[in-house]
Parts: structure tokens; sequence; C-alpha cells
């Protein structure tokens, strides 16, 4: 075991996917010379040079479009987003092309395509650099949407989302580049359709992924002070969801918080909450609770930035609230 | 025939690789021979024949959706096509059934694809809009205006990462010059020099707004040329000026002459859909472009020369009308994908093979 940050983690996977297969390469803005916005990608350029280190134009179109039609031609890209705000440019591409063609051609072509971009809020980068709109993307058929929240993930995600023959999107929460964990010596390929349990607990479930997954972690240490065993899930496959394991919890525990940093609205949360309430609606003790961030484009300043994400004492309260 | 752009080639003096061949070669290109020049025009009257059928199955309902004619423009799908080689990928529109018959996908599957039927080119899952075909490299069917142009691009960056000599024809539209898409896709290419070359079928309208009315510089080429891309304006209304044209720049861009950019200057006849009243142009103007109908311009012009008795010519119509009348019997007698397959294809399934053969 060794220790490693997020960053390093997902650089690591990049390296090992370069030199696995020489039809992976990496394209987006900076990914290059700059060594990537969040650093990500820093160092890879002068190891695999700039044929597969590639840098793009502002062009999210253009680029993600070129993805597209790279893995139609046999390559295995991996296409940089800098934001998940700037992947909108992106939209027509993703949704229209990358999402459709094996369906509309009947079979004929799939879209090997790896999408990474960061995701999240907590940087005071304000209203046009910090939304989580990852829960659109899981609206999507023909989206394959993961959510790495640990080191592990981080770096094993990568490789068996390129060998996913149908398009994948990465989501990585800015805030967790810099948080540190441990890694084996030797890190294998993860599973990418799996939740995972991160804590166990009997009471009560609570639902997270990315960025919230530590959010939901303090607040079950918090609960355990309380004598109240809070299970944390860690979805890590946003879509398609692992019901089973969500739901397999939720009917042990009876009692359901979904924890996530979209708006609730039209959101991921909202389609956690009404798989819960089809399916096991007679195991719940308590109707299901939701920590969303606040309905508001996000401000700069620190204390309402701070106040508009979920936070710990948020959930706690929630389960509290349910009683019993 | 085909013509360089003076006023880019002197406003930008663009040095980019191949722009000195391409002019060189284009002045000289060989004149198809007759049988060759007989052959366009029965490709092209292959394209129009099956078009105008469509119109009837439209109207007793065997075709649904939206279904957009490119009768008028057979010249640009043919002259186009006819300068590829089999390893070369297209990229095409939603007004594409002329380039899917002339790249050589069969009649039959086109026809059933347009009625739905399961024997279609796509299962009958894509119709009109979205022919596609894996055995000869046509990459759809794209019915998001310059939405294929980014994908043309990453074909082609493909080829030019794995080192295959392959030139990317991409379809496009007046319309889709107006968009993002465009823009970015055509500084892409000539930033990374990629084989692509962009095939712009300038018809005048984006469904009914002229180009006048949308665009600031109404000269498309220029457009391009001020990317670095060497471009044509080639009138697209004669076959043989657009296959001379297609095939000095595909030679080009296969030798690594970078991104070429031809403007098809066209006009479709038909409306720009089935449910397009058309009252946006005047009938003396579609009048005006009708007598530059690139088949009847093409067959005079043979028969003139005398490389094209009427026996001849009533000869090939017969054989075309068989051609369709039998494709029209093969997506009659066709079937409907089962609906327990509804869900199949949202994602690949590795284990049980291709959707088509």
């Amino acid at each position: 075991m060794r220790t490693i940050s997020y960053r390093e983690a997902a650089r690591e996977g990049l390296r090992d996917a370069l030199e696995r297969d020489e039809r992976v390469f990496l394209m987006g803005e900076d990914v290059g010379r700059y060594g990537g916005s969040f650093a990500v990608s820093l160092g890879l350029l002068e190891d695999f040079g700039p044929d597969r280190i590639r840098d793009t134009p502002l062009s999210e179109s253009a680029f993600v479009g070129a993805g597209i039609g790279a893995a139609l031609g046999g390559m295995r890209p991996i296409v940089e987003i800098m934001t998940v705000n700037f992947s909108l440019l992106a939209l027509d591409q993703i949704v229209n092309n990358a999402a459709t063609l094996l369906y509309m051609s009947g079979g004929q072509f799939n879209v090997p395509l790896v999408i990474r971009m960061t995701t999240g809020a907590g940087r005071q980068l304000a209203a046009q650099h910090s939304h989580s709109l990852e829960g659109w993307y899981t609206h999507i058929p023909g989206l394959r949407i993961l959510a790495p929240a640990t080191v592990e993930d981080a770096r094993g995600m990568l490789w068996p989302a390129l060998c996913d023959p149908d398009p994948v999107i990465i989501f990585e929460h800015g805030n967790l580049y810099n948080a540190h964990g441990d890694l084996a010596e030797d890190p294998q390929p993860v599973d990418i359709s799996s939740a995972k349990v991160r804590r166990q607990g009997d009471d009560v479930t609570l639902i997270a992924y990315g960025g919230t997954l530590d959010t939901a972690l303090v607040a079950a240490q918090s609960l355990a002070g309380d004598g109240v065993g809070a299970e944390v899930i860690d979805l890590r496959c946003l879509r398609p969801l692992d019901d089973a394991t969500v739901l397999g919890s939720v009917s042990r525990t009876h009692r359901a918080v979904v924890v996530d940093e979209g708006w609730r609205s039209g959101s991921l949360s909202a389609e956690l909450s009404a798989r819960i309430t089809e399916e096991v609606f007679y195991d719940l003790d308590a109707p299901v609770a939701r920590v969303c961030s606040a309905e508001v484009p996000m401000p700069y300043s620190k204390h309402m930035e701070d106040a508009a994400l979920p936070q710990a004492e948020q959930v706690v309260a929630a389960v509290r609230r349910m009683g019993g | 025939m085909s013509q360089t752009n003076d006023r880019s080639a002197t406003r930008l003096d663009p040095a980019m690789p191949g722009e000195a061949p391409i002019a060189a070669v284009a002045a000289t290109a060989t004149i198809p021979d007759g049988d060759r020049r007989v052959h366009l025009l029965r490709e092209m009257l292959r394209i129009r024949r099956f078009e105008e059928r469509c119109v009837e199955l439209y109207s007793h309902t065997k075709i649904r959706g939206f279904l957009h004619l490119g009768i008028g423009e057979e010249a640009c799908a043919v002259g186009v096509m006819e300068a590829l080689l089999p390893s070369d990928s297209i990229v095409s529109t939603y007004r594409e059934h002329g380039h899917a018959l002339a790249r050589g996908i069969s009649m039959r599957a086109t026809m059933a694809e347009l009625e739905g039927k399961l024997e279609g080119t796509c299962r009958g899952r894509g119709g009109s809009m979205h022919i596609f075909d894996a055995s000869t490299r046509f990459y759809g069917g794209n019915a998001i205006v310059a939405g294929g142009l980014p994908v043309a691009v990453g074909l082609a960056l493909a080829d030019h990462l794995r080192g295959d000599q392959r030139v990317t024809a991409c379809f496009f539209g007046d319309g889709a010059v107006a968009e993002g898409e465009f823009h970015e896709s055509m500084n892409l290419a000539a930033l990374w020099h990629l084989p692509v070359l962009f095939c712009c079928e300038n018809n005048l309208y984006a469904m009914g707004t002229a180009l006048d009315r949308s665009e600031s510089e109404t000269d498309l080429s220029l457009k391009a040329a001020s990317y670095r891309i060497p471009a044509w304006e080639v009138d697209g209304m004669d076959v043989l000026a657009v296959e001379s044209a297609a095939r000095s720049a595909a030679e080009t861009v296969r030798s690594g002459g970078g991104p070429h950019f031809l403007e098809l200057r066209t006009y479709r006849f038909r409306a720009h859909s089935m449910y397009d009243p058309d009252r946006y142009r005047e009938k003396t103007e579609i009048k005006r472009w009708e007598e530059r109908d690139p088949i009847t311009t093409l067959s005079a012009r043979l028969s003139e020369e005398g490389l094209l008795s009427s026996d001849a010519l009533e000869l090939i119509e017969a054989d075309v009308a068989a051609e369709v009348d039998d494709a029209v019997a093969f997506a009659d007698s066709g079937t409907l994908e089962d609906v327990a397959d509804l869900r199949r294809w949202v994602t690949s399934e590795p284990d049980r093979g291709a959707g088509v053969p």
C-alpha cells in the first residue's frame, strides 16, 4: 500500500491506458503543454508525444465529435472536457451522436469513447464553473456514467471504461484532486457496474457518490456517536444504476437519505427516491429524504457557497427527523 | 467546370501543401469517355427515379416521417462518389438517399429502410434521415445540421493516427455554414492537416431561409479559405464538373494534402420536405434552375455528341424502372422488426454480433 492523491491516481490510470493500448490517446483543452487544467495529465506529453497527448482549440463540440469519429475509426480516444459546464457546448455530439449511433444504425456502429470531465463546487468558482450536471447525463440511454470517489476508482475506472464498446463519461469532482488515499502497489482495474458499501450499518442508508461520499461518511461517523448505525453506499456508476445494492440496503435499514450535490428538481436524487419508493415502499419506516444543493446558481462568496452545498450536519438532521 | 477560388487565392495566398498541384490537376483532369459519362447519367437516373417513387409511396403512407428529396442535386452525389475509393469514408446528412445509392448501398435495402422494414440498412430504425452502412463505410444519415462535420474530422484523425491513406468525404448543406460546428470543424481539420474532403451542397436555402438572408458573407468558399483550406466553387448541376473537381481534390487529400473544400452550387427542385409548402421562393426561380437539370442536360449533350441514342436512353430508363420496381417489391414484402428487440443496441452486444451483417 502507498498513499497517493486522487490527481496522481487519475494520472496513473491515464499512463496505464496509454501504455496498454496504442489506440488510446488523450485530447482536450490544455492537456499537453499546460499539463492539464487540473494538472492531471502533467508530464504525459513528454512521455507519449503530441499525437497521443493532443492539445485542442476551445472547440468542445468539434473535439468531442472528433472523439466520436476517431472511436468509429478504430481508435480508443479519451476526451477531456475541462468542466461539466463547458460540456454543454458539446451536448449535441454527446446526446445526438455518441448515444444514438449504435441504435440508429441498427447495431452497426458502436462508439468506444471515454469522456472525462470535472464537476462540482467548493472552490469559490461561482455559477459557471461549479455545477453538478452529471444527473442530466444519467437521463440519456446509451451512455455509461461513472463517478470515482476514491483514489482506487480514480486509478482503476479508466481502463475498463476504455474496454467498454460504448460511450462512457467519467465525472471527477474538482474537490477530490488533492484528496489522498491508500492504493495498492500494483492496482488492478475495478468493476464499473456496481455500487459499493463504504461503511456498514443497520439503521439508515446514506446514498452518495463522487464529491458527496465524504459528506455522507462524516455524517455516518457523527451518527455513530449517537448510536445510529448508518450504511454508506457509494453509487460509483450513475447509469445504469446498481438497483440491487441500493434496494437491498434500504430494505434492510428501512430508511434512506440521498446526498447529491445536484439540484433536487428533475434530478438523479429524484430518480433514486422514485426507485426506492417504487420497489421497497413497504420496507420503509420513513419517507425517503434528500440532501441536495440549494436551487440557486452557485454563489462566489465562501459562506454563501457553503450554505448552498449539502453538508454533513444536514444529513445528520435528516436522519434525526426520521425518528425511531 | 471546376475553378479555383480566385479571391481566396489572392487574398489569403495560402501556402498550403497541395494547393498548387490541385489547380494543376483540375485544369488537366481527364474528361470521362462516352461509356463513363453514360454511366454517370445512369447513376443520376437511379437516384431521380428512386426519389420520384418515394413521393408516390409517401402519398400512399408507405413512407412516413420526414422525407427530404435531393431531386435536382443528383450530380453532387454521383460526381463525388465516383471520385472515391471503397476504402474511403462518407459522412452524410438527412438528404442522403442519393449519396447512399451512388455509394453502392443497395436500392433494396435503402427502400426497405424508408418503409421501416427489418431488411432496411438499419432494421428500419433510422428511416429516410438515418441511412448507415458499415460495409461501404457510410456513417449516416446525420439529421442535426452540421453535426456530422466533427465526426468526419474524427474519422480523418483516426486515419491520420493509424497511417491509413483514406479520404473522409463529408457532405453538408449551406445551412450548416451558419452553425458553430462548421467553423470549429474547419479549424480543427486545417490545424491538424487531416484528410477530409468537405462537400458543401449549396442549394441556396436552409429549409426556407435563403442564403443571403442568413449569411453576412454568402461566398462559402471564402469561409473555408479563411481557415487556409483550399476551396473550389463547382457547378453542382454538372456531374462532369463535380466528378473532375472531386477526383482532383480527393487525390490530393489522400496523398497528404490536408483538407479540401468543394462548394457544389446546386438547387433542389422540390420542397425541403414533404411538409414544406414551398412559399419562400418564386416559381420562376425554380423554372430557371430546372433548365439546368443535371440529367436532361447531360443526356442532351451525350445525344448531340452521338454517344447516346434515344433507344439506348429508353433502355437505361427501363433498367432503372425495373430496379426501382424490384426495390419497392422487396421493401413491400419485407418484415417488421420484432418489438421484443426494442431495447437491443442501446448498448453493444459483443457476444451477439452486429445488428446488420
